[in-house]
């Protein structure tokens, strides 16, 4: 009886756990599937998001890259509302603009990265300071534009200008360059200050001497990448540079109050930008060339600030330690 | 652990470049702040900014004029850009701008204050028709037809002798000058809430949408009519050409007002002077599908009334 | 330069010239705040623009006024409009973004690091606008193709273009999210018999999950104060929706064609002002997510 039964729990229990070993090797493979499907719709994905990259610049080019080369596109100035002739003075005002826009964002946004992390990295001003610089990060740019054409054209007077355009920038691009340079001082060993100290040297003298230098690539590579995104940016400018660049522009006048002084800051101008969103609608087969053509070269000039940032960082990096 | 360390002298020489290029754009700044103020020297050749901000409609005509202008004055520079009316007067009224474009009357956008700081001067007129895509068989429409579509109360063609296809209907923005005129004289006052299908901002938009788009009705002034992309059409029998205009037998027309402020600087006044003058009237205001206002022989007041000259 | 000063003085000047940026930058920053605090709510005060109306209202039309000479100001269109792009566009882009960075970093590491995420960051460069022209020209069309509707602009074009521009911000912050997860927690619950896709899916989502909703909330606030190209493909009428491609108009759109029509001070200022005034509410409080999110994470660790 006890044998029997012995014999049937035995049995039962080599039933049981070679069902157990049945549910196992299914789960393993059911396992085993479900990682093959996952990595294969993985791939797909990441194959659809190149693709996606690759054939949205590609298209880009194709249908903007014959115009780069047509004559008088990138020397003459735009003509009927800019639906016929060039684009040379959008393209000089974007480089003016971006250029006013770093002399006055980078010394501040320098100044106020040191701050934040040398002076006070802890306590009420930087986490006051630092939820300043978020929130202006954040905004969006219509609102900085709405804020720049209330304030500058406005109520400052400077109506639409190339200076009211870089200040509004200004506004945009020193968040991103805090944080750049923020990340980029916080990356030199504490070792370095520590032996800065040591030697008796103020916080300023090892920030000038020292820090800063060591972080010069990552600084350099984060303002000519921030630099690209001012390059294209459109809505903050709409109502501060104004939609239009003066009909003719003088480069070799030196007399800064001329409205037709390439250099007059207090003139309007118009961003390549700017310049897509004003003629996209605009049907003639020439404004479309124009707008195409337009989109090629801000994407050849912000795909040249990619590879600048690059291979200056790289460049900084090697000249500084090869020393 | 100085890995990155790079000699003084070459840092302090990129800071001090830095520094060289940062003092240069501020020192640019200065020099160009201070004499901002007195720029219209007492000298005998213009000198000055125009700029102008308004009306899509018309800017053709006043870019055409401006570089006419600027060949005979040098040193003036115009330009602007093309908004919309609502844009151009509010633009001049605030100053952003010294000359205002619209294609209605200032009193009719403006608080009453702020219209009569300005000058009006009526360069041209031009008359607005509906439009429609090129699919469209329907060719003439009455008024009150035109107030049924774009009210939304009508919303086939068959309703109005076309084939069976929903109305899609293209709308200007509510600042718009076009957008304005064609209300008028097509509700004549009475409110309208109907949005249509699509709201675009400029003439040459319209342009674009419609020839892009099938049973599309819009409108559009004269001068932006383009048969190769679509028709227009007859209003009430009328075919809409200048000539009609002329005697409000055409109903949908404007005056094209260039608006500045009453202390507008010499150079903003000048060209002003010279859109009116004989060398834009008799011949650049015709060649881009305009009508001098010396052809006319009814006029249109801010309210809206047609009377006789 | 100024080494002969004596080294307590040079420190103060250090201090005081990185200070007064810092200084600068907070003082912009709540003159912003203020001012466009200020604008905004003048509509609801001075003007006497009716608060509850604002936010439920359906009939927004600056142009035209009711009888007591107010414009129409029901903003819940508009509203309703942002929001219904916002989280479209993010459903979009959401699977495609956390799937290429599982792939970037835990299938593929090195081709994710050389050849993926330069790529991916040259989506970031890429101007707004220049998006909208693509949309424009290409995305519109296919609607156009694909639904046999009129027009094409709409709410669906506007959705898609934005997923491709939040894109890029998504997938490089959810690189970095699961970048940090630290190799233990793999080899870990690859030791104990699991498959790839079950420590994926198990332990490192789950880990990196609060970076990840940072990432996620980013670029929803991209998507939300998006502008121009979203103008570009959307159509502009401000009424409600009934469709995906029904034309419509979001906040930042109707500022951008509306701003300029309208006098400072006036009534239909003012109300522009009070959208602005949301736009940025909004971003203070997508602001505080984040930071609500990073100190659960920080607790939980």
């Amino acid at each position: 009886m006890s044998s029997i039964e012995a014999s049937q729990t035995a049995q039962a229990a080599s039933l049981q756990t070679a069902a157990a070993e049945a549910r196992r090797a299914k789960h393993i493979e059911r396992a085993g599937a479900q990682d093959r499907i996952a990595t294969f719709v993985l791939t797909a994905i990441v194959a659809f998001v190149m693709l996606l990259v690759v054939s949205m610049v590609a298209y880009i080019l194709y249908q903007g890259i014959g115009m780069l080369f047509h004559p008088g596109f990138l020397t003459e100035a735009s003509r009927a509302n800019g639906t016929q002739g060039g684009v040379a003075y959008q393209l000089f005002d974007s480089f003016y603009m971006l250029f006013l826009t770093l002399v006055i964002s980078v010394p501040i946004s320098l100044g106020g990265a040191v701050f934040l992390v040398e002076y006070a990295p802890d306590g009420p001003i930087t986490k006051i300071a630092s939820t300043a610089i978020e929130t202006l990060s954040s905004l969006p740019s219509i609102v900085v534009g709405m804020f720049g054409f209330l304030v500058f054209s406005v109520n400052l007077g400077w109506k639409y200008s190339i200076i009211s355009g870089a200040v509004a920038l200004t506004m945009f691009n020193i968040p991103i360059l805090v944080r750049v340079i923020q990340q980029a001082l916080e990356d030199v060993p504490q070792s370095q200050r520590d032996a800065c100290l040591a030697m008796g040297l103020t916080r300023w003298e090892a920030t000038i001497h020292v820090l800063i230098p060591a972080a010069m690539p990552a600084i350099v590579t984060g303002i000519v990448l921030s630099a690209g995104r001012v390059f294209g940016e459109a809505a903050a400018l709409l109502f501060t540079s104004g939609m239009s660049s003066p009909v003719r522009l003088n480069f070799l006048s030196l007399n800064f109050s001329s409205p037709t002084c390439a250099w007059n800051v207090f003139r309007p101008g118009e961003s390549l930008a700017v310049h897509i969103y004003k003629i996209y609608g605009e049907g003639s087969p020439q404004a479309q060339e124009i707008v195409w053509g337009t989109a090629a070269l801000l994407m050849v000039c912000v795909l040249m600030f990619n590879i600048a940032a690059r291979v200056v960082g790289k460049m900084l990096a090697k000249r500084m330690t090869a020393e | 652990m100085f890995e990155y360390n790079c000699s003084r002298r070459q840092f302090l020489g990129l800071a001090g470049g830095v520094a060289a290029v940062a003092g240069l754009g501020l020192a640019g700044c200065g020099n160009s702040a201070a004499p901002a103020e007195g720029s219209a020297d007492a000298a005998s050749t213009l000198a000055g900014e125009v700029t102008y901000d308004g009306a899509s409609s018309f800017q053709a005509l006043v870019e055409a004029a401006a570089e006419k202008f600027m060949d005979q004055n040098p040193d003036v520079s115009v330009s602007g850009s093309g908004n919309g009316s609502g844009t151009g007067l509010t633009a001049v009224a605030a100053g952003t701008v010294t000359i205002g474009n619209s294609d209605v009357f200032a009193e009719e956008k403006l608080e009453a204050a702020d219209a009569e700081k300005l000058v009006d001067h009526e360069v041209a007129v031009v008359g607005m028709g509906p439009v429609v895509s090129k699919n469209v068989t329907v060719d003439d429409l009455t008024l009150e037809q035109l107030k049924g579509i774009f009210s939304g109360a009508i919303t086939n063609w068959s309703e109005v002798g076309g084939e069976d296809a929903k109305i899609v209907v293209l709308n200007r923005k509510a600042g718009s000058g076009t957008r304005a005129t064609f209300e008028a004289a097509v509700f004549a006052g009475e409110e309208n809430t109907f949005k249509g299908d699509a709201e675009l901002d400029k003439s040459g938009d319209v342009q674009t949408q419609i020839a892009a788009t099938d049973n599309a009705i819009s409108y559009l002034d004269f001068s932006h009519f383009d048969d190769t992309k679509f028709n227009a059409i007859k209003v009430g029998g009328v075919e809409p050409k200048s000539e009609n205009v002329f005697d409000n037998s055409f109903p949908i027309w404007a005056t094209e007002h260039m608006y500045c402020a009453k202390d507008a600087d010499e150079a903003t006044k000048a060209f002003l002077e010279f859109m009116l003058s004989s060398d834009v009237q008799e011949s650049l205001v015709e060649e881009q599908g305009f009508i001098p206002v010396s052809e006319m022989k009814v006029k249109k007041d801010a309210s809206g009334k047609v009377s006789n000259l | 330069m100024a080494s002969h000063l004596p080294k307590r003085d040079l420190e103060k000047v250090g201090m005081g010239v990185t200070g007064a940026c810092v200084v600068l930058v907070t003082l912009v920053v709540c003159a912003l705040i203020f001012m466009v605090a200020q604008k905004g709510l003048s509509s609801f005060f001075k003007d006497g623009v009716d608060v509850v109306g604002f936010f439920t209202g359906t009939a927004w039309d600056l142009h035209n006024t009711d009888a007591n000479g107010m414009p129409f100001t029901g903003a819940l269109p508009l509203i309703v409009t942002s929001f219904a792009v916002m989280v479209l566009s993010t459903a979009i882009a959401l699977p495609i973004a956390i799937g290429s960075a599982i792939f970037a970093v835990e299938i593929q590491p090195k081709f994710g690091q050389k050849v993926f995420q330069p790529l991916i960051e040259l989506l970031v460069g890429i101007p707004s606008v220049v998006f909208g022209l693509i949309g424009f020209y290409v995305i519109v069309g296919a609607m156009k193709a694909i639904f046999h509707v009129p027009t094409g602009l709409g709410i669906l074009p506007g959705s898609l273009v934005l997923a491709i521009m939040i894109l890029p911000t998504i997938t490089t912050l959810a690189i970095d999210a699961l970048r940090a997860v630290p190799d233990s927690y793999r080899q870990g619950s690859l030791a104990l018999g699991y498959t790839r896709w079950q420590t994926i899916w198990h332990v490192v989502l789950r880990s990196a999950a609060p970076s990840l909703m940072t990432a996620v909330i980013l670029g929803m606030t991209r998507a939300f104060g998006e502008t121009l190209a979203v103008r570009m493909v959307i159509g502009g009428i401000e009424t409600m929706p009934n469709g995906l491609l029904d034309a419509a108009s979001t906040i930042t759109t109707t500022l951008t064609t509306s701003m300029a029509v309208y006098a400072d001070g006036s009534v239909q200022n003012d109300v522009l002002w009070s959208l602005a005034l949301m736009l940025m509410g909004m971003s203070l409080i997508f602001i505080l997510i984040i930071h609500l999110i990073g100190k659960k994470g920080g607790d939980r660790a």
